[in-house]
């Protein structure tokens, strides 16, 4: 009797406990929205938007020239990894019994384990010794060799969702595979691909390591691929480790604007998926 | 998904004697070669990959050798590198991510699947998966401006009045610190840990449950006795995971954890790791003997995390093809 007291009483405590684990994980993300906006927003003003920075250790100024740099860069790596990966795992899906379906895959969870920042050396010994000069392009190349194994993954399993029925009524058709690939299987599973497109965009978008010897950073406005270019990430690391009180305020609304950023490209990707499965409703 | 014949009979139209798909057949084979291209394009990065740091780190190689693991110095003028503060402060940050994170992410991942309310369970989980959208750069400016000075005045000594007899924590305070870097790295791979081994739960069937309840256990006995078993290797799998997280991390860390070639024991003391290293001396490296060090460090943390990552998915594999045939003998 007093035993199963015991026990059950026990039960309770390790329950509490888990309780208490949820609160203290739950912890960090309420703290760093929560100073994010407390430091951050007091700083965000029109000229922050459309300003580049004032020199060193003047005041005013502001990050266009990061926000511009971060729209060139990661666009251009979603450009070119972007098609790679939904292609790759297209194939993926479409032919699983190849042999290259197994390389494949297997390479794309090698690359979605290494680190950005070894990615990054890579992006410089290919890209920037050869051409002996930082580039903005050779950022974007970083990039989009991040955004293609994680694209790559989603895009095929969103595929290996669609009933086989599907896909063997077009052919009964008389649809050669392409289209009933294309127009049937990819098409009805396009929103996950969104999806899977734009939370990888948003994961990268935030990447700084392997642009800090690519694309450099720059404290000028700049279009120019090839050459050093800012971003917002590079930025925030800039203005946090450097030596003024207004960069730090700055790196703080910096900081604000990148993971708005990044959140409402990670909401678009829910919103993409919630859409299709209302229409399905 | 069963594999489809490479090529779908062509039917012909009745009477024309001509197949009706002709004009598809040559859609097909472009189709089948962009798509086989985007595929190849991938292993060539790979090996691109290897062989670009491979030549990259050549030369460092072949003056240090193995011995560069084992060496502490780390002298860019003298031009005589070696990388074991950089190990032993990579390994160390990593190891003190996962003695906090692995019992809060367990304890939330059991939690959400055994006890919390129906309602509760995907808001909690969203949130802390959102603690994983969050940039690392956000994490090291957070670390820098509210992290590290909450620690130096109030839980660093604390912890060095309480617990000061062990050597971990003696020594003065700075701030910058292993522990600092620890900490921001748990509060980063927790969100990979839990979602994992959350799924990984998800998977332990029902069954091994209501065996367990209608056997008397309380519901912890139960967790513990039967459905932590049944998912051991997956979990072992995730925090394994989380570990290849942690050793790659590079940004939040270069910001918090000192920068100093210098193996110390005491977590208070600033560090240096592999990744931070390369973060901080790449674009500033003097002279090819320097970049190449960092190319050597860049191609050792490669080969771990891949060493790393591959033996977490063998892990997490067993476990899901374990409950794949369990879901099928029900």
């Amino acid at each position: 009797m007093n035993s199963n007291l015991l026990r059950r009483g026990f039960s309770n405590l390790m329950v509490g406990l888990m309780i208490g684990a949820v609160l203290v994980a739950l912890l960090p993300l309420v703290f760093i929205l929560l100073d994010l906006v407390l430091k951050g927003a007091g700083s965000l003003s029109l000229e922050f938007f459309t300003r580049t920075p004032a020199p060193a250790g003047e005041s005013g100024g502001g990050v266009a020239h990061a926000i511009v740099g971060t729209l060139l860069i990661v666009g251009t790596a979603s450009l070119i990894g972007l098609p790679l990966g939904i292609a790759a795992g297209i194939y993926c899906a479409e032919y699983p019994a190849s042999r290259l379906t197994a390389i494949t895959r297997f390479v794309a969870d090698v690359l979605n384990g290494t680190p950005s920042i070894v990615v990054g050396v890579f992006a410089w010994a290919w890209i920037v010794a050869t051409q002996r000069h930082f580039s903005a392009l050779a950022g974007s190349a970083a990039l989009a060799m991040l955004t293609i194994p994680m694209v790559l993954r989603t895009t095929e399993e969103m595929i290996k969702l669609v009933p086989n029925s599907l896909r063997e009524a077009a052919l009964a058709l008389g649809y050669p595979r392409w289209r009933a690939s294309l127009g049937i299987v990819v098409r009805t599973t396009l929103p996950g691909i969104v999806t899977g497109s734009l939370l990888a965009v948003a994961r990268v978008a935030g990447e700084t390591a392997p642009l800090l010897f690519t694309a450099l950073g720059s404290q000028y406005l700049s279009f120019d691929l090839n050459q050093p270019m800012a971003a917002l990430p590079l930025t925030v690391f800039t203005y946090a480790t450097g030596p003024y009180e207004e960069w730090h305020r700055y790196a703080w609304a910096a900081a604000l604007v990148l993971i708005l950023v990044v959140f409402v490209l990670s909401l678009g990707a829910r919103l993409a998926t919630r859409r299709r499965f209302e229409l399905n409703g | 998904m069963t594999a489809l014949p490479e090529r779908a009979v062509t039917p012909t139209a009745a009477g024309s004697g001509t197949p009706l798909l002709e004009r598809g057949s040559g859609g097909d084979r472009i189709f089948q070669t962009v798509l086989t291209l985007g595929a190849v394009t991938i292993p060539v990065l790979l090996g691109f990959l290897v062989l670009e740091l491979w030549t990259g780190a050549r030369l460092a190689i072949g003056k240090f050798g193995l011995g560069f693991v084992t060496s502490s110095t780390w002298d860019p003028v003298a031009e005589q590198f070696g990388a074991l503060p950089l190990i032993f402060g990579t390994l160390l940050s990593s190891l003190v991510a996962l003695v906090i994170a692995v019992p809060l992410s367990l304890g939330v991942a059991i939690y959400l699947t055994e006890f919390a309310p129906k309602v509760i369970r995907e808001p909690v989980a969203f949130l802390i998966g959102l603690l994983a959208a969050i940039p690392s750069v956000v994490y090291g400016l957070w670390g820098i401006f509210v992290l590290i000075p909450i620690l130096r005045t109030s839980v660093f000594p604390l912890l060095r009045d309480t617990l000061g007899f062990l050597p971990l924590f003696q020594g003065p305070i700075y701030g910058p610190s292993m522990l600092a870097a620890g900490i921001i790295l748990a509060i980063m791979v927790m969100p990979y840990i839990m979602s994992v081994s959350r799924e990984v739960l998800l998977a332990v069937p029902d069954t091994q449950r209501e065996a367990a309840l209608a056997l008397g256990a309380t519901r912890w006995e139960t967790v513990v006795t039967t459905v932590v078993p049944y998912a051991r290797s997956g979990i072992i799998g995730a925090v394994i995971l989380g570990l290849g997280r942690a050793l790659g991390e590079t940004m939040a860390v270069t910001m918090l954890i000192g920068n100093r070639h210098e193996i110390a024991a005491s977590l208070f003391a600033p560090g240096y790791t592999m990744s931070a290293a390369i973060a901080n001396e790449f674009s500033e490296a003097v002279g090819d003997m320097h970049l190449s060090a960092l190319a050597y460090v860049a191609f050792l943390l490669f080969v771990v995390t891949v060493l790393v990552n591959a033996g977490a998915r063998l892990l997490i594999w067993r476990v899901s093809r374990g409950s794949a045939a369990g879901g099928k003998a029900l």
